[in-house]
C-alpha cells in the first residue's frame, strides 16, 4: 500500500486522504496512518509545491556546481556535504560518480549573487579542490513535470 | 440519372446521436466525458519507435498479413497474457484497428440469411458491418440485472437454425461489463451444442480491473470456432496509429487475409514497427494506466453510491454505465439538458443500442480533476431533478 499512495502523491501531493482512498481503493483510516507513519519515517519528506518562477518575472537564477572535494578522514564525504547542504542558499547536493563528487545546486536573485555565494563560500571551504558552474538558462522538465503549458484534448467526439 | 446507390447502403442509419455531438463540438466550455480514447499519449518508447522507422526509410508495405516480427510477438503476447496458442503464419493476421477485423470476419463467414446474434448495449459497428456482410443480425438486449452479461438462457432464446454467429463485446464499450470464466464456460457449451461460430471482440481485454482478462478461445473446443479481435488502440493508447488484429483458425484467416489484401494491402508500416516495440517492452506501461484508470472507476462508483444514483459495477474498458431510470426522461433528454444546465457531456445509453434506454455512458478516459469536476456538477443536477419532482 505505501507504494502506492506513494506513486500517486508524487505526482498529486494535494488530493485529500478521503479521496485518497477511494481510488486506491482502500480504508481512509488506513491511508491516514500509512501517512503519518511515512511522514515520521523520513519517507515522505516534505509537501513542496513546484513553482515555474519564470512566469512571475522576478529575476532568478539557478546553478549546478560541480566539485570536486578532499574526502574527511573517518567520514568520507558526509561530513563536507553537510558543511555545504547547511548553507540555506543551497537547493539540494547529490554525492555524483564520474570526474567530480558532489553536485550542488543554488538558486539564488542575481548570477553576481550565486558566483559571490561560490567564491567567498563554497571555494575557501578546506576540503573544496576546485569548483565549477553551470547556470541553467531554460528549464523544461522538472521533478518529471514538463514546464510548457500542458497540451489541450485534442481528442474528437465521434461516434462512439 | 440512375440510382448510384446500393440498396443495402440506403437501410443501414447513420449513427443517431451525431446531432448531439455537433452540439457538444460546439459548445465552448463543456466538459465532456462522451470520449471513449485513452487521454494518455502512447507512451514515448512505441513513438520512439515509431519516428525511428520513418527516419530509417521503412515507408514501404509489408507483406499483407504484417510483419512477421509483430506477428511474433503478438502470439508471445497472447500466450503470456491469455493463454491462446496460435501459428504467427497462419493464424495472426494484423489489421487496421481492431474495426477492420469485425468488418472482414464477417465478410468472410457470412452468407445471405445467416444469423448474426449482437448482444447490446454495444458498440455500434457490429450491426452496421453484419449487414454489409449480407447477414442478418439478431439483436440480444442485455440486462443491467445480470450486470449486462450474456447469459446462457438470452443467447438459447435468440438461436434460430439459421443462426451462424455470435458476436462477444466483453470487455464491454458502453456497459464496462465482463465476462468471468464461469460465464464464458455456460456460453461455449451453447456455442458448441449449435455449432455457431464466436466473434470475440477483445479490444478492451488489457483493461479488466478484477482477475486477468479470459478468452473464450481458451476454453476447450472454442478455439476452431472463434475468431479474436485485439489491438494497440486502447491498451496502449494507440488509437491513431490504426492497428490491430485477428486470431483465428487458418481455414477462415486464410479467406480474410483475402478481403485485407484487396481491400487494405497491408496495416500502416510504422505504426506495425511502433507496436514490435509496444509488445516488447509496453507491459509496464499498460499496467501503470490500467492502475489509473481504476483509481478513476472506484472513484465514480464511490460518487454514484454517494449521490443515490443506481450503478452496477463494471469491471473492465473504462466505461460506467449509470442508471437515470428514476428521473422519468429519456437518456436523450438527460444527456441534452445535463449538457445544457451544466455543461457536461455523456454519452446517450441509446446510442448502443435501444436496451440502453435510461442509461448514460460516462467514460472515465478523463484526468481525476475532470471527473471530479463533471462529478460535482451531477451531483448538483440530480439533486435539482429530484427537487422538481
Amino acid at each position: 500500500m505505501r507504494e502506492k499512495i506513494l506513486t500517486f502523491i508524487e505526482k498529486n501531493s494535494r488530493i485529500d486522504i478521503k479521496e485518497l482512498a477511494i481510488v486506491l481503493g482502500v480504508d481512509e483510516a488506513a491511508v491516514f496512518n500509512e501517512l503519518e507513519a511515512m511522514e515520521a519515517e523520513h519517507i515522505i519528506c516534505g509537501y513542496p509545491t513546484l513553482i515555474n518562477w519564470d512566469k512571475i518575472g522576478g529575476e532568478k537564477v539557478t546553478a549546478l556546481i560541480e566539485v570536486r572535494v578532499t574526502p574527511q578522514r573517518g567520514m568520507g564525504f558526509d561530513k563536507v556535504a553537510e558543511r555545504i547542504y547547511n548553507y540555506p542558499e543551497v537547493n539540494s547536493v547529490y554525492l555524483i560518480s564520474g570526474s567530480f563528487d558532489l553536485m550542488v545546486t543554488l538558486e539564488g536573485r542575481t548570477l553576481r549573487e550565486v558566483s559571490q555565494f561560490v567564491s567567498d563560500k563554497l571555494s575557501t571551504l578546506d576540503y573544496v579542490l576546485s569548483t565549477k558552474t553551470n547556470f541553467i538558462l531554460k528549464k523544461y522538465k522538472d521533478h518529471g513535470t514538463i514546464m510548457a503549458e500542458p497540451a489541450k484534448d485534442e481528442r474528437m467526439l465521434m461516434t462512439p | 440519372m440512375r440510382n448510384p446507390l446500393s440498396k443495402t447502403i440506403v437501410t443501414i442509419e447513420p449513427s443517431g446521436i451525431r446531432k448531439f455531438f455537433d452540439v457538444v463540438s460546439e459548445m465552448k466550455d463543456a466538459i465532456s466525458l462522451g470520449v471513449g480514447e485513452p487521454d494518455f499519449d502512447t507512451p514515448w518508447h512505441i513513438r520512439d519507435e515509431g519516428i525511428f522507422s520513418l527516419e530509417k526509410g521503412r515507408t514501404f508495405y509489408t507483406s499483407n498479413a504484417g510483419l512477421k516480427e509483430l506477428k511474433i510477438e503478438i502470439a508471445a503476447y497472447l500466450k503470456r497474457h491469455y493463454g491462446l496458442e496460435y501459428d504467427f503464419n497462419h493464424e495472426i493476421l494484423v489489421t487496421v484497428g481492431g474495426s477492420e477485423g469485425i468488418d472482414i470476419a464477417m465478410r468472410a463467414m457470412l452468407d445471405p440469411g445467416d444469423e448474426v446474434l449482437i448482444p447490446q448495449p454495444s458498440y455500434v459497428s457490429y450491426l452496421p458491418c453484419a449487414v454489409l456482410a449480407n447477414g442478418t443480425p439478431v439483436v440480444i438486449e442485455l440486462k443491467e440485472e445480470n450486470e449486462f452479461r450474456l447469459t446462457k438462457e438470452e443467447l438459447e432464446a435468440a438461436i434460430t437454425p439459421k443462426t451462424k454467429l455470435l458476436v462477444l463485446p466483453f470487455p464491454n464499450n458502453p456497459t464496462g461489463a465482463i465476462m468471468e470464466r464461469l460465464d464464458l464456460e455456460a456460453i461455449a457449451e451453447v456455442v458448441r451444442e449449435h455449432d455457431l461460430f464466436v466473434l470475440s471482440d477483445e479490444i478492451y481485454a488489457a483493461l479488466t480491473y478484477q482477475e486477468e482478462h479470459v478468452s473464450i478461445a481458451s476454453l476447450p473446443g472454442m478455439r476452431e470456432r472463434t475468431i479474436v479481435i485485439n489491438g494497440f488502440s486502447k491498451s496502449h493508447a494507440m488509437t491513431g496509429w490504426r492497428l490491430g488484429y485477428a486470431c483465428g483458425p487458418q481455414i477462415i484467416l486464410e479467406q480474410m487475409l483475402k478481403i485485407h489484401q484487396f481491400a487494405i494491402m497491408c496495416a500502416p508500416t510504422a505504426s506495425q514497427y511502433a507496436a514490435v516495440e509496444a509488445l516488447r517492452s509496453g507491459d509496464e506501461d499498460v499496467e501503470q494506466m490500467r492502475e489509473e484508470y481504476n483509481g478513476r472507476r472506484r472513484y465514480l462508483l464511490h460518487r454514484f453510491r454517494e449521490m443515490g444514483l443506481q450503478c452496477f459495477e463494471p469491471y473492465g474498458a473504462f466505461y460506467i454505465f449509470p442508471c437515470i431510470k428514476e428521473f422519468g426522461m429519456t437518456s436523450e433528454e438527460f444527456a441534452t439538458r445535463f449538457l445544457n444546465e451544466e455543461k457536461v457531456a455523456v454519452v446517450p445509453g441509446t446510442a448502443f443500442g435501444e436496451c440502453g434506454e435510461g442509461f448514460l455512458r460516462i467514460s472515465y478516459a478523463y484526468s481525476l480533476n475532470s471527473l471530479k469536476e463533471a462529478l460535482d456538477r451531477l451531483e448538483r443536477f440530480i439533486a435539482k431533478l429530484r427537487n422538481d419532482r
